[in-house]
């Protein structure tokens, strides 16, 4: 083997270790987790996802974070489009300043936000619903898909929109029929990156509900300590939370990069 | 039908686009409306259009206003320099766009869609995208939505602009065939004088936002206005120069005179600007040619004519001419003026013989 292809793969194993390590351990039982060190799972184990299936206050965990991960995507894409095509193709007072605040937003970091959410969601009884946790992700996520799809929409000429006037489409059927199935690569892409943010968010997720939409990952940390230590199950609930990632970035993954750059490719 | 604009203004700030303007556009011909970039040409097809509001006056097709009115309710067809379409659809769809639109039977639709199709040379290709198609057939197929649809105005915006030399001849020969027989006012953009004059019908000359004279194409070319029609109209650009009239005398400096004859004698004495297309400036002596000697600058040579750059003075001088001359760069050369073709402009501008 060539030294060259040495160092990538070097790479990639360092990459992957982790993530075999968590996968190994949970079809590892718990005892076998605390007893040392070991490559494989010596006694394989199916149990530790069959009590994640089988116990409601695991798998409401899931729902919980897929309820509200789907209701800010919705919310944000949907807001974000039109604010996005407004930024793409008017030219408003402050807009190129209001444009540059919008991203701000994502500057700070959400534990500042977690009070003043907290207290309002709780005066107007908001606290512990889905839509709680939705829409103070939405404060992330509207600007970052509002800056991923004004680049997508820039790139399609201005003068698309006036052939389709011309045509005869009104403003609502061009914006449907012709605009979004050209951007529409854009669209997922920010709906991706909508979700993977507000999958893996903790802080306000976890601040901001306590029974009814409690998220997985809070779900995660308050089992840790009932029975002792079950790593296995643990290993095994970290898993289940990679995979609706993993899904959702292949329908993506020949347009994550111009994402990333914002569509500015 | 007809297009006509009634003291069309429009403002973006503190900068004038467009300088009032009126122009009525009668169907039956082609209308081109000849300018340099930036002149203004497709900012006034937009202000036609309704695709841009003017900031004042007002727009009327068939004697209606529709200044306010949208650009969906105007029935008018548009093509851009660009090649324009629907990259989702496929070219039938393209076409067929502003049909499906008028909510017409999708046997009529097919019917047309057709025949545009056919006249456009793109039935093999209906069911490709049209990112699949060469740029030519791509702007046929804009060309062909905008046949299809039974436009009362026809905006084409420098459509040819951007396809190559051969695709661009056999189109410009099509296309007034392909409108003449339509009803429909066709306005065409164009930044080349050659085109307006091969395409004939009206043209409208346009410089810095404001038309400079409109009427029968061959009748601005020979009898322009002022000189910003006679410039904009003339590639190579036109020869300028400074003269004096004295009696009967012509004088451009010490060494180029000649004696004036017909109306442009009758001139009040003084100092005028005058207008020699580059191709009434010949490297070979001429009946009527006033010699002017200058030294060579840049030489062009095609197949069929030459065309030389050449310095008189502080000013620069152009000559277009039949057949091959090698010209040495550097070097003086005698031109031959033909001075009976000559125009000769007031200070403001205006052409006085």
């Amino acid at each position: 083997m060539k030294l060259r292809s040495l160092a990538p793969i070097l790479y990639i194993l360092f990459l992957m270790l982790p993530i075999y390590w968590l996968v190994s351990m949970s079809f590892k039982t718990t005892n076998e987790i605390l007893a040392g060190f070991s490559l494989f799972p010596q006694e394989f184990t199916l149990e530790n996802y069959a009590a994640i299936f089988t116990d409601p206050s695991w798998y409401w965990g899931y729902i919980n974070s897929t309820i509200y991960v789907t209701i800010n995507t919705i919310i944000s894409v949907s807001v974000a489009l039109p604010a996005a095509y407004a930024f793409s193709r008017y030219r408003f007072m402050g807009d190129k300043h209001l444009f540059f605040w919008l991203l701000t937003n994502r500057m700070a970091p959400p534990a500042v936000f977690a009070l003043p959410f907290f207290q309002l969601y709780s005066a107007v009884g908001l606290f512990d619903t889905h839509i709680a946790v939705a829409l103070a992700h939405c404060l992330f996520n509207i600007p970052l898909a509002v800056w991923i799809l004004e680049g997508f929409m820039s790139g399609v000429p201005k003068e698309l929109d006036e052939t389709a006037y011309v045509d005869g489409y009104s403003f609502r059927r061009f914006f449907f029929r012709i605009f979004m199935p050209n951007i529409k690569a854009g669209i997922g892409v920010a709906a991706f990156f909508c979700f993977m943010f507000s999958w893996v968010e903790l802080l306000l997720a976890k601040t901001l509900t306590a029974v009814d939409a409690k998220p997985i990952a809070a779900t995660m940390t308050k089992t840790a300590s009932s029975a002792g230590y079950e790593l296995g199950l643990l290993a095994a609930a970290g898993c289940l939370t990679i995979i609706p990632g993993a899904i959702v970035i292949y329908f993506v993954r020949n347009h994550i990069a111009k994402g990333f750059a914002l569509g500015r490719v | 039908m007809t297009l006509e604009i009634q003291d069309v203004t429009k403002r973006v700030g503190a900068e004038i686009h467009i300088h009032e303007t009126s122009l009525r556009f009668l169907p039956g011909h082609f209308n081109v409306l000849l300018g340099e970039t930036n002149a203004g040409k497709t900012t006034l097809m937009k202000l036609m259009a309704g695709l841009d509001q003017p900031t004042s006056g007002q727009v009327l097709i068939d004697g209606v206003e529709v200044t306010k009115q949208s650009t969906q309710d105007r029935q008018i067809s548009f093509v851009h320099q660009f090649f324009v379409n629907y990259p989702h659809l496929s070219v039938y769809e393209n076409i067929a766009s502003p049909l499906r639109l008028a909510r017409i039977s999708s046997s009529d639709i097919d019917r047309r869609v057709r025949e545009a199709a056919d006249l456009m040379k793109l039935t093999p290709m209906l069911e490709r995208r049209p990112q699949e198609l060469s740029g030519g057939q791509q702007q046929r197929t804009a060309l062909a939505r905008a046949i299809v649809k039974d436009s009362k105005v026809v905006f084409l915006d420098e459509p040819l602009a951007n396809l190559d030399y051969k695709l661009r001849e056999e189109l410009r020969s099509e296309l007034p065939q392909l409108f003449a027989d339509r009803g429909a006012v066709v306005i065409y953009a164009t930044s080349e004088p050659a085109e307006a004059l091969m395409l004939g019908g009206c043209t409208a000359t346009l410089h810095e936002g404001r038309v400079s004279q409109f009427d029968e194409t061959s009748d601005v070319y020979r009898n322009p206005v002022n000189l910003t029609t006679a410039q904009v109209f003339s590639d190579p650009p036109l020869n300028t120069a400074v003269v004096t009239k004295a009696g009967g005398r012509c004088t451009l400096n010490t060494e180029v005179s000649w004696e004036l004859s017909g109306p442009q004698s009758q001139l009040a004495d003084g100092e005028y600007m005058i207008g020699v297309r580059p191709h009434h400036v010949l490297p070979t002596a001429i009946s009527e040619g006033v010699a002017i000697a200058g030294s060579v600058q840049v030489t062009e040579l095609s197949g069929s004519e030459s065309v030389a750059h050449f310095r008189v003075g502080e000013g620069s001088w152009v000559s277009q001419s039949e057949g091959i001359h090698p010209y040495q760069v550097g070097e003086s050369h005698t031109f031959f003026m033909d001075v009976s073709k000559c125009f000769f402009f007031a200070a403001d501008g205006r052409l006085v013989a």
